[in-house]
């Protein structure tokens, strides 16, 4: 036996290192016509390796002291070697995210990838997007310039809109009446902690995955399908181990990935004031709110959701809960799509219009999620919630009565 | 296609090529992760040479000064001193500076300076990190009648002459360190540069 | 159904092309790879501002380096509150007082092209204005009632706003700005005046962001080397999926 044979022997009578490569890569069988949206996973979990493997070397020099906070980041974008390098990296890693799971998640809406088997696999993606978004809030506050002070204290004060314990659950949020150093630091911590549960709902992200094995844009079960392939009579027809094919298919895709990333952080790591905010570079100053507060643009169209809801018996906490609605409904997705098919594929007219207005929507919902409250812009952002909710709710009647299109019985290229 | 049809050395050297030039591009990325390790711009700076005004400094006085954290004393040295310090040779560890860690090749001599007039050393014990104390006096009761002047480190008892020389049979291994330094002007040193090196 | 799309679009678009608020500013016209400009900018920088405004987290060394100075001249014609070349742009005036003198502590300027842009800041310096009414006798169309002097006054000379009518969204008459009159002369041309102006634009372009005279740069190697890299693995991938089909 050779010496690496010997030592793959000695590490698998003591753990199952080849059972593991097989079951979840050279002999997992993965649907052969994944396309272009099925680089999102792999680029998702990328893209959080650089998040936190840059956000630890930032934490080496940052303070998360409000009298040191703002000077300590141009410390580090400008005394530490390479330092603005891993600065940039991390606040357009952010960025990035973001455009990534959006693109994952219309993935699973177009292909019908939360349907059964797989409700599960997109709940457990819905709770990842929730600690993405709380990482995010938190990670936002730590440069403490303007817009970070003053868009944490919206956001904290949205808590006191909560009937009877709102006041004190904001000040509990807080650690003190007003957002402060105390909640800074907290912050740090948290933002420094989510990121490690957000990785392991990754992997039981995938453990769920591996169980009722991909989707594809067909929204075909390849395991229902005839079996036996050129690499094994046992396997579904359809599928092909995803390593080599899918490890080196990915790796085109990183590269592909890395290159737009770095044309980003090298010539325009500001985006336009979309990624480093323009406003953000002025220290937090608790005397003086900025004319106009928004979110970062991840956060925009939930913004405009909790804007858009009137105030209600003197209560802005309708706002708040629609805004919490309309990323919970999410949740429920599975259990809406009443269509016999899957894909968006052999769906009908009804379920692409509303599909496609969606998106639309959505995007408008960004926009007007950046601009100040004017009346036009809260009818179309009332407008654009209705919708909104309205994909969602009369998802059960309008994907019934859609015509579909037969399904193949092998998938299509 | 058929599976015998599999160009293998194709496939080899593609992915060795691939493999090589993306194990290129991991070290490019990990360069900077290592070099952001560095002392920064600021503990450079911090770490910057120290100027000495020496004009108001009195025989047998000693001045301090701070370099790198550390404590530099600059000692102006009276002719009593100069002549007794070849005295006291055979009662030292490294009585002509052998250990060259010690100082800069141009201290490397009887006084262990540029000017023999001047001491300019840093004030850290070579045992355990104590800064000793500056004994001119003579033949105090506590150092002994054949105490000339020096330093005597007070944590564990290391003896040092005026030219920071450490004696036998006490503590401390090595002679103290002379820092790079150089003479600006006749009354101005640099403390933390070799003349040239700017 | 695109009928309604096309619709919507329209509905929106109007309001999409909504008029940005605030005065409008001028083309500042950047280039920090003209090291000639950013060095008479540092010069004007350090004569005018420094002495109220630090740019605390900028080195004298790092501006040797990128601008093409040396360590002397660094000393001799931008160092005046320190002599070590190590050290950061600090001011001598403490914060307190100066809060008391001018109704505000001058804010650090090391970011300031960051957060308000170069154009802003460009137009800014050339809007001062005569107005009796306020502490140092000046206003700033850009800023109003800002607390600042015309540092730049002896150069720029001394100008008054001249206002147009025009019909407002009631229809009412309104009184608007429309350009600067020269009161009295300063030491430069207007169109020296606007080049010292844009020299130290320049130059606060750099100071917010040093490394930008290098990232392009850089860019251009990493670009090209994760192309070549892409090629490869495409290459790879597409030798591999001729097993598939």
């Amino acid at each position: 036996m050779s010496m690496m044979q010997n030592f793959v022997g000695w590490i698998d009578d003591r753990f199952p290192m080849t059972k593991v490569w097989n079951e979840h890569l050279a002999q997992y069988y993965a649907p052969k016509n994944f396309n272009f949206w099925y680089f999102m996973g792999s680029l998702a979990m990328l893209v959080l390796v650089i998040q936190i493997l840059t956000g630890v070397w930032l934490a080496m020099n940052y303070k998360p002291d409000a009298q040191l906070a703002f000077g300590s980041v141009e410390y580090i974008m400008r005394d530490v070697d390479w330092g603005w390098l891993i600065r940039y990296m991390h606040s357009t890693g952010a960025s990035a995210f973001f455009i990534v799971i959006y693109l994952h998640m219309f993935r699973g809406l177009m292909y019908g990838s939360y349907r059964k088997p797989r409700e599960l696999l997109w709940i457990i993606g819905v709770i990842i997007y929730l600690a993405m978004m709380a990482t995010a809030f938190f990670g936002y506050l730590l440069p403490w310039g303007q817009m970070s002070y003053w868009g944490a204290q919206v956001i904290v004060n949205l808590f006191s809109a909560v009937p009877v314990i709102g006041p004190d659950l904001s000040v509990w949020v807080r650690g003190d009446y007003v957002i402060s150093d105390v909640t800074l630091n907290r912050f740090f911590a948290l933002h420094f902690l989510v990121p490690f549960v957000l990785a392991a709902l990754v992997f039981i992200h995938i453990v769920a995955l591996h169980k009722v094995g991909s989707n594809n844009p067909d929204g075909i079960e390849i395991k229902k399908g005839p079996k036996g392939n050129r690499w094994s009579d046992k396997a579904p027809a359809d599928g092909i181990p995803f390593h080599p094919y899918y490890s080196v298919k990915d790796i085109a895709g990183v590269a592909g990935f890395l290159f737009i990333y770095a044309a980003i952080i090298f010539y325009g790591p500001d985006m336009g004031g979309y990624f480093l905010e323009d406003n953000n570079f002025f220290p937090a100053n608790p005397l003086q709110t900025p004319p106009h507060i928004a979110p970062v643009w991840y956060f925009t169209p939930f913004y405009a959701i909790l804007r858009a809801v009137p105030s209600m018996y003197g209560s802005a906490f309708p706002g708040v809960i629609a805004m919490f609605a309309s990323i919970l409904i999410m949740f429920f997705l599975p259990w809406l799509d009443r269509s016999p098919v899957k894909s968006i594929r052999y769906k009908g007219g009804i379920f692409k219009t509303m599909l496609w207005l969606f998106v639309i929507d959505f995007i408008i919902l960004g926009f007007l999620g950046t601009k100040p409250t004017t009346a036009t812009y809260k009818l179309m952002a009332q407008i654009g919630t209705i919708y909104y909710f309205a994909f969602f709710l009369l998802m059960p009647i309008y994907s019934k009565i859609d015509k579909t299109k037969p399904v193949p019985e092998r998938v299509t290229e | 296609m058929s599976a015998k049809g599999v160009d293998l050395k194709k496939r080899r050297t593609l992915t060795l090529a691939t493999s090589a030039v993306g194990a290129v591009g991991a070290g490019f990325v990990i360069y900077p992760f290592l070099a952001a390790w560095a002392p920064s711009e600021r503990a450079k700076a911090a770490g910057a040479p120290v100027e000495a005004d020496i004009s108001k400094l009195e025989l047998g006085q000693l001045m301090r000064v701070k370099w790198r954290g550390k404590p530099i004393w600059i000692v102006h040295r009276t002719e009593q001193n100069l002549k007794d310090l070849p005295t006291l040779d055979p009662e030292l560890l490294d009585p002509t500076s052998e250990d060259t860690g010690q100082q800069p090749d141009y201290c490397k001599n009887p006084t262990r300076s540029i000017k023999p007039d001047y001491l300019v050393a840093i004030g850290i014990c070579t045992h355990l990190g104590c800064s000793p104390t500056y004994r001119p006096d003579v033949a105090p009761a506590d150092l002994g009648p054949g105490w000339k002047g020096g330093f005597f480190c007070p944590c564990h008892g290391s003896r040092f002459d005026l030219a920071a020389r450490v004696f036998k049979g006490v503590p401390a291994p090595k002679n103290l360190v002379i820092p790079p330094h150089y003479y600006m002007t006749d009354t101005t040193i640099l403390i933390g540069e070799d003349k040239g090196a700017a | 159904m695109k009928k309604l799309i096309v619709a919507l679009l329209l509905a929106v678009a109007p309001v999409l092309s909504q008029a940005s608020e605030g005065a409008h500013l001028h083309d500042a016209n950047i280039d920090i790879s003209d090291q000639a400009s950013l060095q008479r900018g540092a010069r004007t920088f350090v004569n005018y501002c420094l002495s109220c405004h630090s740019a605390k987290y900028q080195r004298f060394n790092r501006l040797a380096k990128d601008l093409g100075l040396t360590k002397q001249e660094v000393k001799e014609n931008l160092m005046f509150v320190t002599d070590k070349i190590g050290d950061t742009m600090q001011v001598a005036m403490p914060s307190e007082e100066a809060a008391k003198w001018f109704g505000k502590a001058p804010p650090d300027l090391s970011v300031i092209a960051r957060a308000r842009g170069a154009d802003w800041i460009y137009t800014y310096l050339q809007s001062f204005y005569q107005d009796d009414s306020r502490p140092w006798g000046v206003n700033n169309e850009v800023f109003k009632d800002v607390g600042m002097p015309n540092v730049l006054w002896e150069l720029q000379g001394a100008q008054k706003p001249v206002y147009k009518t025009e019909k407002d969204m009631a229809g009412n008459d309104t009184q608007v700005f429309d350009h600067f009159e020269q009161v009295s002369p300063g030491s430069q041309s207007p169109e020296e005046f606007e080049e010292t102006v844009r020299d130290l634009t320049n130059f606060l372009v750099y100071v917010g962001e040093p490394i930008q005279l290098k990232r392009h740069q850089m860019g251009k190697w990493v670009l090209l080397f994760i192309a070549v890299f892409f090629v490869l693995a495409y290459l790879l991938k597409k030798e591999y999926w001729k097993d598939v089909h």
